[in-house]
């Protein structure tokens, strides 16, 4: 990672687009695509001022298809372009999922290595914010499940810069997920020059002894809210943010482990077949003879996301993951 | 000749700006023509009321539709009891005459589970937040009626000039020309998907010539001319139903129906980023309430006083609802899981179960603290 002495004091989404300019200045092939993306600079305003900066060949408003939008970039990636799609929302990444999944994550191994898929596409994803209906998913297991695509989600606006610019620069496509609820939650100090952040490496954001704590994108904030909670009830937690949930890192994972033990994975998704099942896979086949607890889950429930009204039952809170933790520590 | 048998970009249009009749004007009663204009004013008034309740937080994101009632109210009355609507996110004005109560399209902005509740009599689909895709829906439920041979209901679809770009746009109205559905595509076409202008959408003149293509009539209206978006949606809906064999006579329209939203995208929106304020005063020109209740007032349908009383039967409904609507009690996390399956499956009782248990001990407070 480089380094400045010159920081920025910038939210999550301000980080994203700080990330692209950065690459868009630097990479001239480096394009971005979507929904809303130019004049408007993004119905989040992750792209605002691009399109003056950078002209409409390379902040393209396009019609309203993402199939479109995916599928395009499948050619312009083949031809040489860094194409950056944005999906408005994760919600509404569906009419792209056969070209992410046939082409966009196999045109690699299907051409064997003639042809590849540098891009990167970006979409906010979870709930939250009290947006409509299918605003507010996480299904960021659908794309975990596809060899092929690697899956990232910061949660800090230092990790997004760092990561974003990983991303573009990876030889192979990228699914980039924004906890849309953090976008604007806190800022952190953000490095102005460019700089990167590796995928498929967790961070722990907290040390500690007494049982280990995987989570990812806007959980973080009430997992470490609930660890410091447990901190002063003598309960030590060890908090790792994974920010990549594909590849993961399972040495991280696999270390922190046999240090504690003990696990609670917390994640928004639904539980059933979530990234947090994989984690407990991955405990139960690299650290067996350690395990002192069953593998907790705490997580969305395996239902529809429901209207705004009962989201807050439906997210972890610091609470229902304090309860996680501690059935888990006192097993 | 049928209005429908003309060039696609030959726009149809009854009244002028100024409620004037400059084309045919449709078959109909004075008192329909005053529910249309009733409608509309509900429409409008309900509108204002909703993007206020959203600006004082007592409401979520909401589309508004003021500009859009002339193509929604009129499109709708030309409906017959039992055909069938299947809307996108913004139809708040065509549910209502369609019989969807105005607390249910509250509380489903309000994120209550209970607002995506049809009621049993009501043939409306509910509201289509993925863009485009309620157009399949409408093809299936039409070619539906026709394998069981019900030629006595028309299947009405709308969507915005976006959608048009989505790839379910063009399997939609290609499966209905293939099979001959019963289905009206009402297209309305308000220039914007959200910052994105029409032409961006499409390098086709018009949206209704893309008709022509999948092998059936598209026909361009002014949709802030609610005579003549009533005149074409009859005729397109006579069509679906008619007594004739599929391939002969009974077969689906699309109509694009020009018009305009005089306001955001949504109230998360900010339209002045990208449209100039002198655009939009040039389509207020063209406003479907005035104009219609221009035509009223010189066909004596209409004066001072019933206009007053109007006004204040509107606001009385919406007030009513909106009353009605806040009344309901918080809903409860039990909500989540009724509905998603037939049957209630272990593991979900158990998910629900967990959820009461951490009420129990904490209270609901610490859901709602952040
Ligand atoms: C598949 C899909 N992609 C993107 C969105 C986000 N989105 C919501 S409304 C909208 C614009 C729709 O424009 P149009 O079809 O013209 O309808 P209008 O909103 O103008 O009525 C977009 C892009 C969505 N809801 N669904
Ligand atoms: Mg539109």
């Amino acid at each position: 990672m480089s380094t400045t002495s010159q920081t920025q004091n910038l939210t999550l989404v301000q980080a994203v687009r700080d990330g692209l300019y950065t690459e868009m200045s630097a990479d001239e092939d480096v394009i971005v695509m979507g929904e809303d993306v130019g004049k408007n600079g993004g119905v989040f305003r992750a792209t605002e001022g691009l399109w003056e900066e950078f002209g409409d060949d390379r902040v393209i408003d396009t019609p309203l298809a993402e199939s479109g939008i995916v599928g395009t970039a499948v050619g312009m990636a083949a031809y040489g372009l860094k194409p950056v799609p944005e999906m408005q929302f994760s919600g509404f990444m569906y009419p792209a999922f056969d070209q992410i999944v046939s082409h966009v994550a196999r045109l690699r191994n299907r051409s064997r290595g003639r042809f590849t898929c540098p891009m990167v596409i970006r979409a906010p994803y979870g709930g939250g914010i009290r947006a409509p209906e299918h605003h507010s998913e996480s299904k960021e297991a659908f794309y975990a499940h596809e060899a092929g695509l690697k899956v990232v989600i910061p949660s800090t606006p230092h990790d997004t810069k760092g990561l974003l610019i990983s991303a573009i620069r990876d030889p192979d496509p990228v699914i980039f997920l924004e906890p849309k609820l953090i976008y604007r939650a806190f800022r952190g100090d953000v490095p102005e020059a460019e700089y990167t952040v590796p995928i498929g490496e967790a961070v722990t954001r907290r040390e500690g002894s007494d049982v280990s704590v995987f989570t990812y994108g806007a959980m973080s904030r009430p997992t470490m809210e609930a660890a410091e909670e447990l901190a002063e009830e003598g309960v030590d937690c060890e908090v790792i943010d994974l920010r990549t949930i594909s590849p993961l890192d399972r040495d991280a994972i696999i270390s922190s482990f046999k240090k504690t033990g003990r696990a609670v994975v917390v994640n928004e998704a639904p539980k059933t077949g979530s990234i947090a099942a994989e984690i407990t896979a991955i405990v139960q086949e690299e650290a067996l003879l350690y395990q002192e607890a069953p593998v907790k889950r705490v997580s969305g429930f395996d239902v529809p996301y429901p209207l705004y009204a009962l989201e807050d039952y439906y997210l972890p809170n610091a609470a229902r993951i304090k309860e996680g933790i501690m059935e888990t520590v006192e097993f | 000749m049928s209005v429908l048998e003309r060039d696609p970009g030959d726009l149809v249009q009854v009244l002028d700006e100024d409620g004037t009749v400059v084309g045919d004007e449709p078959d109909l009663d004075d008192a329909t023509i005053l529910d249309i204009y009733r409608d509309m004013v509900l429409a409008r008034h309900f509108d204002q009321r909703a993007v206020s309740l959203q600006r004082q937080g007592r409401m979520g994101t909401y589309p508004p539709l003021s500009g859009q009632e002339g193509a929604q109210i009129a499109s709708a009355h030309a409906l017959d009891e039992q055909d069938w609507m299947f809307p996108s996110y913004r139809e708040h004005g065509a549910a209502v005459v369609r019989g969807l109560p105005l607390k249910q399209t509250l509380l489903y902005w309000m994120g209550h589970e209970e607002g995506n509740a049809v009621a049993e009599d009501a043939n409306i689909f509910p509201v289509a937040v993925p863009i485009a895709t309620q157009l399949l829906h409408a093809t299936g439920a039409a070619w539906g009626a026709s394998i069981k041979g019900d030629t006595d209901k028309a299947f009405m679809c709308y969507f915005g000039d976006g959608a048009t770009s989505e790839g379910d746009f063009h399997e939609a109205l290609n499966f209905a020309g293939v099979f001959d559905t019963p289905n009206v595509f009402f297209c309305n076409n308000n220039q914007w998907a959200i910052s994105v202008p029409r032409e961006r959408q499409t390098a086709s003149r018009t949206l209704a010539q893309k008709a022509e293509a999948y092998g059936f009539e598209g026909v361009q209206v002014d949709g802030m001319d609610p005579l003549a978006v009533y005149a074409v949606t009859r005729k397109a809906i006579e069509k679906a139903k008619s007594e004739e064999p599929p391939a002969a006579g009974r077969r689906p329209t699309l109509i694009e129906a020009v018009q305009y939203r005089f306001g955001a995208h949504t109230t998360a929106d900010d339209p002045t980023v990208y449209r100039d304020d002198e655009e939009v005063q040039r389509w207020k020109a063209k406003d479907p309430i005035p104009r219609l209740e221009n035509y009223c007032r010189n066909h004596g349908l209409l004066d001072d006083e019933s206009v007053a009383a109007v006004r204040s039967e509107v606001e009385t409904r919406v007030a009513d609802a909106i009353d009605a609507a806040e009344s309901e009690p918080r809903p409860l996390p039990g909500e989540m899981f009724e509905s998603v399956y037939n049957e209630l499956p272990e593991h979900l009782a158990a998910q629900a179960a967990e959820i009461e248990s951490l009420r129990e001990i904490y209270g609901d407070e610490v859901f709602f603290e952040h």
